[in-house]
């Protein structure tokens, strides 16, 4: 940890990972506040049903796996699985076994739905050029991911241990004493990972990724038929929300 | 007991002639646009047939409704885990395929494509991929029997009663019977949608009892559409968000009827308030046999000319004129009173709102082909019992398949004509026929006015919505109108982004004076929709 934190560094590991915090959490903000509207899975279901039974649930359940994984993996400091006498080999087994699982269903499941995307008519006419931007980003992510996990493994390589470097580093940001050096000292493999990461939250208000927020726990506790009432009245006309508004 | 309101509608089977005015009035109301080609908020099916979309009521198939299942009401596509857990794709959703795929025709072809030796044509365009598309099917395809000895097999309702009854129905030319069937949202009183739904988007208006989508809330995850055994809620490809039928509730607010009540041309469509008791819904909605869910589901409606009911009604916070509304409602009358109304599939334990008088027609047409009387009570009565058919046939539809409560609708509508006829023809009326049905020549002569005469401000008591609470009503459920109609709007975040236009393009005010003036209210003056068309004025657009 004596190398020395170049300016590239400062920005790609304190800058970025702020700016991408705080236009994340303003975005969603806004986004909810002033689109509700466009707020939806945006399904392409009633278009096509065969592939997408097979692919999405691939897909959706891989990528809830590889969030538990990182969850895990970047919030859970080595000294407490240290202490719970897990050893750094079974850690590295458990993770990179379930990781790959994980991937490789996420993965999959991707493929074949940009596949069904672009090959079924209805659903390729229904692809806007916001959602093509939001594959990119999803899918080089998840890529550059799996490339980590092979690389952090051994597999590929002579393994690593990104609990010394990536995860302090990403602690540490939440902590608000960002140390930039461990993540400069981490392999490149972690380092455009981490970027890759980054950029797809940064995106994410943006897109029709804000659904994963509206997982909707709420509907095993509520009764089942919901009833509405007019509510309290205010006279006159309600004032316009804010917000854009279309013009022309 | 907890009084509640419902605004429900009945329908006159046997003045259906087909004709789908309503469902294009409707449409052009309500989904004339973009995403929503296929949806039809109303349709109008010919029975036997296979309905829209294709085979709804096979609920093996679709899973839609409730059922009973060790006494408990649950959702016959699964419990709340369960459907959660079928998030990310639905297995019960219907595709384009069983709607149809909406398509237009190249018209700019006819008018700009050169001089040549061959009639330019305007070939089918899919709405959907933009591409030539062949038309295979559509919201009435198999309407007047189209198609009948392929297609009517496949009826759901055919199906059900397999065996020597089916053997009768005939889709031979000479044989056939039929009716139509038009079908809108049933603004169930034990919504399957509503508990379908994920986000709670979807609600039932404690007021009046409509069922609404908040489309601000709707999420996309198309579970009410696998909820509703109806099909009455439709997902909108282009929003990502589900719709249906509102009942017109701009309209119903200011007291004007549906826009498929005002412009049905066989005025067919009754529309009032029912009270019913809404802490017994579920118990009646898990009643055990499913035919005794007809009964059942009659005993939730209240008797808004019992005091009891009346001071309960109070307590709770209906207004007088709305019980005022209810004591005249033609609804009550014809579901309750002279029990010739049924409901749709009162086995799917939604407790459906809108009821159907069935039709006697096929009975009289069959009748008078024998050359006998075709109005005489004696020879209606006994062909009733000889042609089974149709009777069967209607019993899977309103009864959960128990011929009784048809036949004994079908023998009051039966008596009725028989009766009105000795009137109408100056005989000496018999009172015996009002009484073979257990009716007074009074109460005969009453239902006589309701169906036959049906005035407009009888066929339609609708209270006002409160005025001082009536914005709020306007402005709880997002407008559909997001786009000009022709192409959806694409924002930064998908087709249809950013804020949508207010439902309430008038004031509430500015619409009661529209519904009560006397003269032409010039089109500068107040601008008009379709929704809320009175014939008053002209539209700006």
């Amino acid at each position: 940890m004596t190398e020395s934190v170049t300016t590239v560094d400062i920005l790609l590991w304190v800058v970025l990972p702020y700016v991408t915090m705080a236009v994340f959490v303003t975005g969603l903000v806004w986004r909810y506040r002033y689109d509700k509207f466009g707020w939806t899975t945006r399904s392409s279901q009633i278009y096509e049903g065969r592939l997408i039974r097979i692919a999405s649930p691939l897909f959706h359940v891989g990528i809830l796996a590889v969030v538990i994984g990182h969850v895990i993996g970047l919030l859970i400091p080595e000294k407490w699985t240290d202490a719970a006498n897990i050893s750094e080999d079974m850690y590295h087994l458990m993770a990179v076994g379930i990781g790959l699982a994980a991937g490789a269903c996420t993965l999959i499941g991707i493929a074949l739905l940009i596949y069904r995307r672009r090959t079924n008519g209805p659903v390729f006419a229904a692809t806007t050029k916001n959602d093509k931007t939001m594959y990119i980003f999803l899918v080089a992510a998840i890529l550059l991911g799996l490339l980590t996990t092979l690389v952090g493994s051994g597999i590929v390589g002579d393994g690593y241990n990104y609990r010394d470097t990536v995860s302090p580093w990403f602690r540490s940001l939440f902590l608000l004493q960002p140390k930039p050096e461990l993540m400069a000292e981490s392999l490149p493999s972690f380092q455009v990972h981490a970027v890759a990461g980054m950029l797809v939250f940064l995106i994410w208000p943006f897109t029709r990724l804000v659904h994963a927020f509206s997982a909707p726990f709420g509907y095993v506790f509520r009764p089942y038929v919901v009833y509405r009432d007019r509510g309290p009245h205010d006279a006159g006309n309600r004032a316009p929300r804010r917000g854009w508004e279309k013009v022309g | 007991m907890r009084v509640m309101a419902q605004m429900a509608m009945v329908m006159n089977l046997d003045k259906c002639i087909g004709c789908h005015t309503c469902s294009v009035t409707c449409k052009q109301a309500w989904t004339n646009r973009a995403g929503v080609e296929y949806v039809w908020f109303n349709n109008v099916e010919t029975r036997p047939g296979q309905g829209y979309p294709r085979t709804y009521e096979d609920q093996e198939k679709w899973q839609g409704g409730w059922t009973v299942k060790r006494g408990k009401l649950r959702l016959r596509s699964g419990g709340r885990l369960k459907r959660l857990a079928q998030i990310f794709s639905n297995p019960n959703l219907p595709t384009l395929q069983d709607y149809y795929e909406p398509w237009t025709y190249e018209y700019d072809m006819l008018l700009s494509s050169p001089l040549g030796d061959h009639t330019p044509v305007a070939r089918p365009k899919s709405l959907i991929t933009g591409k030539n598309m062949k038309i295979e099917w559509s919201a009435n395809w198999d309407d007047d029997l189209a198609g009948g000895p392929e297609l009517m097999p496949q009826d759901p309702i055919l199906n059900k009663i397999k065996g020597e009854v089916t053997d009768r129905v005939k889709a031979e030319f000479e044989q056939a019977f039929m009716f139509y069937l038009p079908r809108i949202c049933e603004h169930c009183l034990n919504p399957a949608c509503v508990a379908s739904c994920p986000s709670g988007a979807m609600y039932k208006r404690s007021e009046d009892g409509i069922v609404l989508v908040d489309q601000d809330r709707c999420r996309g995850w198309r579970m009410c559409v696998t909820g509703c055994p109806y099909k009455k809620v439709y997902f909108n490809h282009k929003t990502g968000k589900a719709e249906k039928c509102t009942m017109c509730y701009p309209r119903i607010e200011v007291g004007l009827p549906t826009v498929c009540s005002e412009t049905c041309v066989g005025r067919l469509r009754y529309l009032g308030l029912f009270l019913y008791d809404a802490d017994k819904v579920t118990e009646a909605a898990a009643t055990p046999n499913e035919q005794d869910l007809l009964e059942a589901q009659l005993d939730l409606l209240l008797d808004p000319e019992d005091p009891a009911v009346q001071e309960a009604a109070r307590r709770d916070g209906i207004p007088e004129d709305w019980l005022e509304a209810a004591r005249k409602s033609p609804v009550y009358k014809l579901a309750k009173v002279y029990k010739v109304a049924l409901p749709l599939h009162p086995e799917y334990r939604t407790m459906p709102m809108v009821w159907y008088v069935p039709p006697l027609s096929p009975v009289v047409d069959a009748l008078r082909d024998t050359g006998n009387d075709a109005e005489d009570a004696g020879n209606l009565f006994g062909a009733l019992e000889a042609l089974r058919i149709p009777v069967e046939y209607l019993a899977e539809l309103f009864t959960a398949g128990d011929v009784e409560p048809v036949m004994a609708s079908l023998r009051t509508l039966a008596a009725m004509r028989s009766y009105m006829r000795d009137v109408n023809l100056g005989r000496e009326p018999r009172p015996e026929i009002p009484a073979s049905v257990g009716m007074s020549e009074e109460t005969l002569y009453d239902m006589y006015r309701l169906l036959a005469i049906a005035k407009y401000e009888e066929r339609y008591v609708i209270p006002k919505a409160h005025a001082e609470t009536a914005r709020d009503l306007e402005e709880l459920a997002c407008a559909v109108d997001y786009s000009d109609g022709t192409r959806p709007v694409s924002g930064p975040f998908g087709e249809v982004s950013g804020r949508p236009v207010p439902v309430a393009v008038e004031t509430f005010h500015a619409l009661k004076e529209r519904q009560t003036t006397e003269v032409i209210i010039p089109v500068e003056a107040v601008r008009v929709n379709l929704r809320n068309w009175d014939g008053l004025g002209g539209t700006d657009d």
